[in-house]
């Protein structure tokens, strides 16, 4: 029992929360979702005023334990205690009221609105009729007692990633949240940012002003931030501990549990001096209308792979559109081998173009179609799979069994929904029916977004190996190791632009997160 | 949720035998489901319209044996639901087909109309100048042009607007009976047709006839024939194929380089010339010539028994005879219980509230998948 408690204790109750933070405590949660086990008897306990990283895989449970704090799932046992007192949380309501707040991945701000309209709004008790001179004056009073601030009359939508994420926080401040859940914080930050956002939050926890629990995986922020760890694997918890005490093998070993991890694929030395994909001067438009790729240039050889790095939402996933045909271009040209690439199907078979998009699920199958019919996408309409308009059944069957025990795509059936398949699973039906054929150029999007260890191994080898074989490899990924690890060259995206390729050898870390910012 | 894993997946590393759940065996619970759903739908709502009936003081028991002699029970009612259950078929396949490639398009009735209309209107020149086996094909020709076009239009629109192709045919609906209206109260008015004004006849002498042995017209058959070939189109052919993709999710068949405008065109076409063919029978088989009568509401009865039938076209001729049966028992109920004709209507209207509520009901019983039921969070 901390100091705080015994103080909290003490203190008539609304008050007592201000400035102060609370400790919470998990304690042996245990969720089912029908015969599934979410999470398995899990205890977390968090100190005030503690920085606690919640690591784990995809699937492991995080997501579980912190939506069964929020309220919007119930445990079916454990229980939970604030500053050491049970309390019942029966919906996201109630773990506001005991000052619980949460930061998504993603920003739950109304873009149209500004800083302080988004703050007033969000308030439990906002009056039907704000007097919003006063407003202003008591933010302004709130905003004085933070050590960081935003600027409070801008649209969101014009504000920075770092700064809408900055807002998240003081959101949930000025709702006196001071237990804060974070998932994931920093995907949508440039590491500058990540970096003064989490060191910020990092010392008002210091001074025991709130108490962070933080989603991550990315080890750098767990070592360089947290306090403590709680690692869960399989629903289940595997261990935890002071950070200052474990290293971060350590920790991973944790995470990944016994599964051997193929080691990362051989990059072979292959001559890549051939132009084969060629992006000049491409221009698109965003969902609004608004210019989201923005006079694109880039060039990939065959025999190499070419990353694009960058904040999300500055035309990457734009462009993996416009490469796909999933978004019209308004201007430039594509080349393949010196000729005009259109994305329809007789290019694709054509130019031997592949693509494994992100969210596959989404983008690269259709989820109630059986796992055969799926795999067959790209050849249904050529023999053997039909004979002029007539589809024969027969061979597309065989050839998914062939592709499901090559690529070990773990299905009960070719006849199941690819909906039933796990995101590892779906993704190697996918990376199957792209890749099991020859390869020129092959789009990759956040291929590991979302899925286990053994699977993100397998499926970057999967890549490398096209690359030996000579195929052109353009990367499209928010996740920087990802793009240093695979990529030859790297090139940066800023506002619909590349503004800056370099070799993956002649750059670091820090010079990259420049251009990301957009210097 | 990943179990275990194994981590060394190449397609090189060793092949390990994989043992499949029966394929046929997961294929036939999924369509014992299919069938489940609907039937536990219309179980429900004939329930909930036995409290109604109840509620109003009328024996639901009876309700139901009437039902059952005025559709089915003897061999003249039983072909009067034949006769009415025929245009229901086609303007269900008129909703089924775009629905399998992601459209809600609910035209049927409008382009019945006007198909109707067109059938009858190119006829007049050729009436007593040509013979009946020049005469049909052409009448079949025109409707089955003009009801394609029409809703041809609504996936037009749908393309290369975004214009929503619930609405636009909707409201295409409209301007067709209009269409109708216009010229039948104008141009092209048989004077003779003082009540109810119609073109002129087409004469008994080219009408086209039952099927022999019956009082039912060859709609019936040419429904049953269509939803035949277009079950075999949508499950068995690269075209149903791709509109499977489409349907099932654009972005996917725009990453596969399908051209999705031409699908969702031709799949409207389909849907239209289906209509039309309805269009065609109503003026050639049952009214001789084109009066508001055409405008019976059949467009509209066909999307209740199309979802009914989940778009299976397989599925949608046993569903249309049901429907067809309870129009056809409506008069009967209404002489015998002192209910108003409309009551029927609202037996469909709660089969159809209820099943829309049941689709919430796939993939929860997990009798049905023969899978674990895997959720991830």
């Amino acid at each position: 029992m901390t100091a705080a408690i015994s103080t909290y204790a003490s203190m008539p109750k609304p008050a007592a929360r201000l400035a102060t933070a609370p400790s919470l405590e998990a304690i042996n949660m245990t969720k089912r979702f029908g015969s599934f086990t979410a999470l398995d008897n899990v205890t977390m306990e968090v100190p005030a005023g503690q920085f606690h990283a919640l690591l784990g895989e995809n699937g492991a449970g995080k997501s579980t334990l912190v939506k069964c704090i929020m309220g919007f799932y119930h445990a079916d046992e454990g229980d939970i205690r604030l500053n050491g007192r049970e309390i019942k949380v029966g919906n996201p309501k109630d773990a506001r009221a005991n000052g619980i707040g949460m930061v998504y991945q993603h920003f739950t701000l109304v873009p149209s609105l500004t800083a302080a309209e988004n703050l007033v709004i969000n308030r439990a008790d906002a009056p039907a009729v704000i007097n919003w001179a006063a407003e202003k004056r008591r933010l302004e009073a709130f905003l004085e007692t933070m050590p960081f601030r935003v600027p409070l009359d801008t649209p969101v939508s014009a504000l920075a990633a770092g700064e809408k994420q900055k807002l998240e926080i003081l959101k949930l401040l000025y709702l006196d949240q001071r237990f804060m859940i974070l998932d994931e914080p920093t995907s949508v930050l440039t590491p500058g940012e990540a970096d003064e956002i989490l060191g910020l939050l990092k010392q008002m926890a210091l001074k025991k002003e709130i108490t962070v629990v933080i989603i991550t995986h990315k080890f750098r922020e767990v070592t360089q931030f947290a306090d403590a760890v709680t690692v869960l694997r399989r629903g289940k918890h595997v261990g935890g501990g002071l950070v200052s005490e474990l290293t971060t093998d350590q920790m991973a070993r944790m995470m990944i549990g016994d599964t051997p991890i193929r080691a990362t694929a051989e990059r072979k030395a292959v001559p890549h001096d051939k132009p084969v994909l060629d992006l000049a001067g491409l221009y698109a438009e965003d969902q609004e209308g608004l210019p989201a790729i923005d006079g694109l240039n880039l060039t990939v050889h065959g025999g190499e792979i070419v990353g694009i790095a960058g904040v999300s939402g500055n035309g990457q996933s734009e462009l993996v559109e416009v490469l796909s045909g999933q978004r019209p271009l308004q201007d430039g040209q594509i080349t393949i081998h010196g000729q005009q690439f259109v994305p329809t199907r007789d290019h694709y078979d054509k130019f031997k173009v592949f693509g494994l998009p992100e969210e596959p699920l989404r983008n690269a199958t259709v989820p109630r179609m059986t796992v055969a019919e799926n795999m067959a996408f790209r050849a249904y309409d050529k023999p053997p799979m039909s004979v002029g308009w007539w589809l024969t059944p027969g061979p597309m069957r065989a050839r998914a069994r062939e592709l499901i025990k090559a690529y070990r795509v773990k299905t009960t059936s070719p006849e199941s929904p690819i909906e039933n398949l796990s995101g590892g699973n779906v993704q190697r039906a996918v990376l199957a029916r792209e890749l099991s054929g020859s390869v020129d150029v092959l789009i990759v999007a956040n291929p590991c977004f979302g899925l286990d260890f053994a699977s993100v191994a397998d499926i970057r080898a999967q890549i490398m190996e096209q690359r030996n074989r000579g195929a052109a490899v353009l990367l499209v990924s928010e996740d920087l190791d990802e793009v240093l690890e695979l990529a030859d060259r790297v090139a940066v995206m800023s506002e619909g632009k590349i503004n800056y390729v370099s070799p993956v050898s002649a750059t670091d870390r820090h010079t990259i997160g420049q251009y990301m910012a957009g210097h | 949720m990943q179990k275990s894993t194994t981590a060394d997946t190449s397609p090189s590393a060793p092949i390990e035998t994989v043992e499949f759940a029966s394929d046929l065996g997961i294929r036939l619970r999924r369509s014992a489901e299919y069938v489940a759903v609907p039937l536990f739908a219309l179980v429900t709502s004939g329930a909930l319209f036995a409290v109604f009936l109840a509620l109003i003081g009328k024996p639901p028991a009876d309700f139901y044996s009437l039902l059952w002699r005025g559709g089915f029970g003897t061999a003249f009612s039983l072909q009067n639901t034949l006769q009415r259950a025929a245009p229901l078929i086609l303007t269900a396949l008129a909703m089924a087909i775009p629905a399998r490639i992601g459209l809600i398009m609910i035209g049927g009735e409008g382009a019945l109309v006007l198909s109707g209309f067109s059938a009858a209107a190119v006829a007049l020149p050729l009436i007593g100048v040509a013979p009946k086996f020049v005469l049909l094909p052409v009448m079949a020709a025109a409707a089955i042009v003009v009801g394609a076009l029409w809703v041809g239009l609504a996936g037009y629109l749908r393309h290369a607007r975004g214009v929503n192709e619930t609405i636009s045919s909707l409201l295409l609906t409209y301007i067709a009976i209009a269409i109708m209206n216009f010229f039948v109260e104008g141009a092209l008015r048989d004077p003779g047709s003082a009540n109810k004004p119609s073109t002129f006849p087409i004469g008994d002498a080219n009408m086209i006839g039952t099927i022999p042995g019956t009082d039912v017209h060859w709609g019936l058959a040419a429904g049953i024939v269509l939803c035949i070939a277009l079950h075999f189109l949508m499950s068995r052919t690269t075209f149903g194929f791709a509109a499977r993709i489409t349907g099932g999710n654009p972005r996917a068949a725009l990453a596969q380089g399908l051209p999705v405008g031409k699908l969702i065109v031709a799949c409207s076409m389909i849907a239209g010339a289906c209509a039309g063919v309805a269009g065609f029978f109503e003026i050639a088989a049952i009214h001789g010539r084109a009066n508001a009568s055409l405008a019976a509401g059949y467009g509209f009865t066909g999307i209740l028994v199309a979802f009914l039938a989940r778009h299976n076209p397989i599925a949608i001729i046993p569903v249309a005879i049901m429907f067809g049966g309870i129009a056809a028992a409506g008069g009967l109920i209404q002489r015998r219980m002192g209910l108003p004709d409309a009551s029927v209507l609202v037996l469909q209207g709660l089969i159809f509230v209820v099943l829309l509520i049941s689709e919430t009901l796939y993939g929860r019983f997990a009798i049905f998948s023969g899978e674990r039921s895997t959720s991830r969070t």
